[in-house]
């Protein structure tokens, strides 16, 4: 048991550094486009994300026509379908959730919750955002590039991303993606030291570390993680691009194309590999914490009680983050590594799933009789449970080599992490969006059109990759083109992909609804006033809602409590807001 | 450490030895109760550059270890022909002391940056630029060196190709530092002969003011790029 002083014997210290002078926008230019205002910042962030997110959204039709209709669609060949794969996955992983869970939530939520005015550094903060979106842009660049895309696979392995076999590779697609990787680290890194600064030196006076709320460490570690998993993928990239422009071989060995030989030789592409996963393991945790965070406050909130185990939460964020530098290589057991670091990575691999076991345990706790509202952030929150433990149940299996080896590159790869890091996290950012709406644009979202597009995302994905499971230990590859006349797979396999296709066709109509929703509500919303949700972080407490420029008013918020006072016995409502003193009855105590 | 009294006054009731040391840690407002805003920013970033830098060397060391060609042998190939002799390592001796020196230089700067003597802070830094400048000029040299001898990012004459793409990449990334560093000094070194840190003159993009502060945060960036050189010549020159 540590006991949190609460503010008693005046143990609220006075200010240790002098309140900030932020920026004064000179022009509409300064207040609206290249604003330093965080809130500003990342509603941009945000749109910019959600709109490259809706290309990738339209690539995965196109993919799924034409895995259940193969040869239906005339336009859609092979080397388009690598393509479509390609940016599909690099698209949503890193422009989309990334950027989305850091760049856009980060930036809105960390200064509102820990009691700041802003990021410590506005300007700096302002060119992440531009960098980020000529990342953006480069990378779209490549659809209209002669050649196209890359099709190199999300992974990129070379030596086949930069060989004329793989559209792209010998064309503009490779340059172009390998450059807007470069950019979006250097855009994020400057965005990411502003969030780590802002949570380490920026917090109000009685904000402990021991007092943030979950979304506050979640994006916090989340944004240290990728500070140092990002020079791995720099490093790679900018490798891969001498290769591929200056004829260096540090991935390619002595190879053969096309009855050619190439000048290359004596380069190990299996170091790509440990440079691509050192940082595209962290990189499934980089979206995974921000959404662990954000999904504990949704619970604990809109089931009106304490999050169970706070201490342990903020630990298993801080393992799984620590720990996830040392799995990598379970992306590789296939790769031809010696296999006795196979049982190292498989050892690691399953440790983590101890903190995270903690985490799923704490959340059904926290739910298990508390007063749930069925709220629309709460009904996200409760499918984002239910399909991580999906996907990470599937992860226990793809984490021990022998498992693996027969299902690696089949469908149930595809199935795993889509369940893991594509739809749990997805649902994560549509309940924060829905929680948060109010508090940016001070209108409540639609309720039925929400309702609508949450049961249709939400049993669709599960339509859509529960049965790929299925296809998987079929023995159906992943990335496959078509499947052809192959003996192992029955007819069946075939009405199971339309059916599949059927439903991605529904999800995807469904997001219409959600987008339509935002706009609709931004003008027709009911008034939603400072604190819809009854909730006790600081963001609810600021004197305007949506928060003026600066986010409080003349004097900064004072914390006095953790931010999981609810339903606290003998309170006269069933929350307590952080900045309220503390008065005899309760003063409490975090259980450890 | 307990006997210590708090910013507001009162006596610190604050646990003493590795508590303390937590408590101090997880407190409100600043984990780090002497790093300002500019100085912890830096530190992290050193922190990710260093990753950068790690892994730059990592895959170096990797590509010397498993190329199926022989590496060529360093003591040979930075050797400069003086007097009708091969000195081995001599150009690189004289860019590490030139180098570290200008640590030194930087280290006055901070110094008389904090007393407030803006003209000798503004020539010590200008110094360190001259010197990081040099720095830079020899580099500039010895590539053309190799380069007139044959040494190309894809090819050498003297083994594994990979031999020319590492040191081009590595050096010419570090080198690409020094030359931020540079310019960055001299930036630096204009507000402060100008006097912009005495009057707490404001950041014409940030509505800042204007802080000696400045000056210790490009230090701690100059620093650090002596030392990542120190493990590239280790790790170039010397094995
Ligand atoms: C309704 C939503 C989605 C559908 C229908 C969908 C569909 C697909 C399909 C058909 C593939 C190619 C499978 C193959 O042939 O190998 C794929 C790959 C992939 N998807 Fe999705 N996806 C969706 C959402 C997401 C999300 C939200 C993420 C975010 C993490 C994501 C990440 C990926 C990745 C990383 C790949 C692998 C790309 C590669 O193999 O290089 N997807 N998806
Ligand atoms: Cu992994």
């Amino acid at each position: 048991m540590v006991e949190i002083p609460s503010g008693s014997a005046g143990a609220i210290p006075s200010a240790e550094v002098e309140d900030v002078e932020l920026y004064h926008p000179k022009s509409w230019w300064t207040k609206y486009v290249f604003s330093q205002d965080a809130k500003i910042i990342a509603v941009q962030y945000s749109v910019t994300a959600i709109s490259i997110g809706l290309v990738a959204l339209v690539l995965s039709w196109l993919m799924r026509l034409q895995l259940a209709f193969p040869g239906y669609f005339a336009f859609i060949d092979a080397d388009h379908y690598y393509q479509f794969i390609t940016m599909h996955g690099m698209i949503m992983v890193i422009y989309l959730l990334t950027a989305l869970f850091l760049g856009g939530f980060g930036n809105y939520l960390i200064p509102l919750m820990v009691g700041a005015r802003d990021m410590v550094f506005p300007y700096a903060n302002m060119l992440s955002y531009w960098i980020y979106l000529l990342a953006v842009l480069i990378l779209a660049a490549g659809f209209f590039a002669p050649g196209g895309p890359t099709g190199a696979g999300w992974t990129l392995y070379p030596p086949q991303a930069v060989l004329s076999g793989t559209p792209g590779g010998k064309d503009w697609g490779i340059l172009l993606m390998l450059s807007s990787l470069i950019v979006f680290i250097i855009g994020f890194t400057l965005g990411g030291l502003n969030y780590v600064v802002t949570v380490l030196q920026g917090r109000a006076r009685g904000m402990t570390l021991m007092r943030m709320p979950l979304t506050v460490w979640g994006i916090f570690t989340a944004t240290v993680m990728a500070l140092l998993a990002f020079p791995a993928l720099f490093v790679a990239c900018v490798m891969m691009l001498f290769d591929r422009l200056l004829g260096t071989s540090f991935f390619m060995p002595a190879i053969v194309e096309m009855g050619e030989q190439l000048q290359h030789g004596g380069g190990s592409p299996i170091l790509f590999q440990h440079l691509f996963w050192f940082f595209g393991h962290p990189e499934v945790y980089i979206v995974a914490l921000p959404a662990f965070g954000i999904v504990s406050d949704l619970i604990s909130t809109h089931a009106r009680k304490n999050i169970f185990g706070y201490r342990m939460m903020v630990w298993a964020i801080v393992i799984i983050g620590a720990l996830s530098f040392i799995v990598w290589a379970h992306h590789m057991y296939v790769s031809g590594m010696n296999p006795a670091f196979g049982f190292f990575f498989a050892t690691t691999t399953l440790i983590i799933a101890i903190p995270t076991a903690i985490k799923v345990y704490n959340w059904v706790l926290t739910l298990w009789r508390g007063d749930i509202h069925l709220t629309l952030p709460m009904l996200f929150a409760l499918a984002f449970i239910v399909t991580f433990v999906n996907g990470g149940l599937t992860g226990l299996f793809l984490g021990n080599v022998v498992v693996d080896v027969p299902l690696s590159d089949t469908m149930f790869v595809v199935a795993h992490f889509h369940m893991v890091m594509g739809v749990a996290p997805i649902l994560v950012i549509f309940g924060a969006i829905c929680h948060w709406y109010p508090k940016v644009t001070g209108r409540m979202l639609n309720e039925t059109l929400g309702q609508i597009h949450f049961w249709t995302t939400f049993l669709g994905t599960y339509a859509i990759f529960f049965p790929m499971h299925y296809l998987g230990l079929l023995g159906v590859p992943r990335r496959y083109f078509e499947m052809g006349e192959t003996a192992f797979v029955p007819p069946s396999a075939h009405t199971l992909n339309i059916f599949i296709t059927v439903m991605a066709l529904i999800v995807g109509a469904a997001q219409m609804v959600f987008l339509f929703n935002l706009v609709w509500s931004l003008f027709r919303g009911r008034e939603a006033g400072g604190n819809p949700w009854r909730a006790t972080t600081l963001e609810w407490q600021t004197p305007q809602t949506p928060p003026a420029h600066g986010n409080w008013g003349k004097e900064l918020p004072v914390v006095y409590r953790w931010a999981y006072d609810y339903s606290v016995p003998g309170a006269a409502e069933d929350f307590i807001p952080q900045t309220v003193p503390a008065d005899g009855g309760v003063t409490r105590e975090v259980p450890a | 450490m307990a006997q210590t009294t708090g910013t507001h006054g009162e006596p610190d009731l604050r646990p003493a030895g590795l508590r303390g040391v937590a408590a101090d840690f997880s407190s409100d407002q600043r984990a780090f109760k002497t790093a300002s805003w500019g100085k912890a920013m830096m530190w992290i970033f050193l922190l990710s550059d260093t990753f950068v830098f790690g892994c730059f060397l990592i895959a170096y060391m990797t590509a010397r270890m498993s190329t199926p060609v022989a590496w060529p042998n360093p003591s040979e190939v930075f050797a400069l022909h003086i007097g009708g002799q091969d000195v081995p390592l001599i150009l690189i001796a004289i860019m590490t002391f030139v180098l570290i020196s200008s640590s030194g230089t930087m280290a006055m700067a901070v110094n008389f940056g904090y007393r407030r003597e803006r003209h000798r802070t503004a020539m010590l830094m200008l110094l360190t630029a001259l010197l990081g400048a040099c720095f830079v000029g020899m580099q500039a040299f010895e590539w053309t060196k190799l380069i007139t001898e044959g040494v190309r990012p894809w090819e050498n004459p003297w083994g594994a190709a990979q031999f020319g793409s590492t040191f081009f990449m590595i050096t010419g990334f570090h080198g690409t530092h020094v030359t931020i560093g540079v310019i960055f000094l001299l930036i630096v070194a204009r507000k402060v002969w100008r006097g912009d840190f005495d009057e707490e003159r404001r950041g014409f993009f940030t509505s800042r003011r204007g802080r000696y502060e400045a000056v210790e945060i490009m230090g701690l960036y100059w620093h650090f790029v002596d030392l990542v050189w120190v493990f590239i010549f280790a790790f170039f020159y010397l094995w």
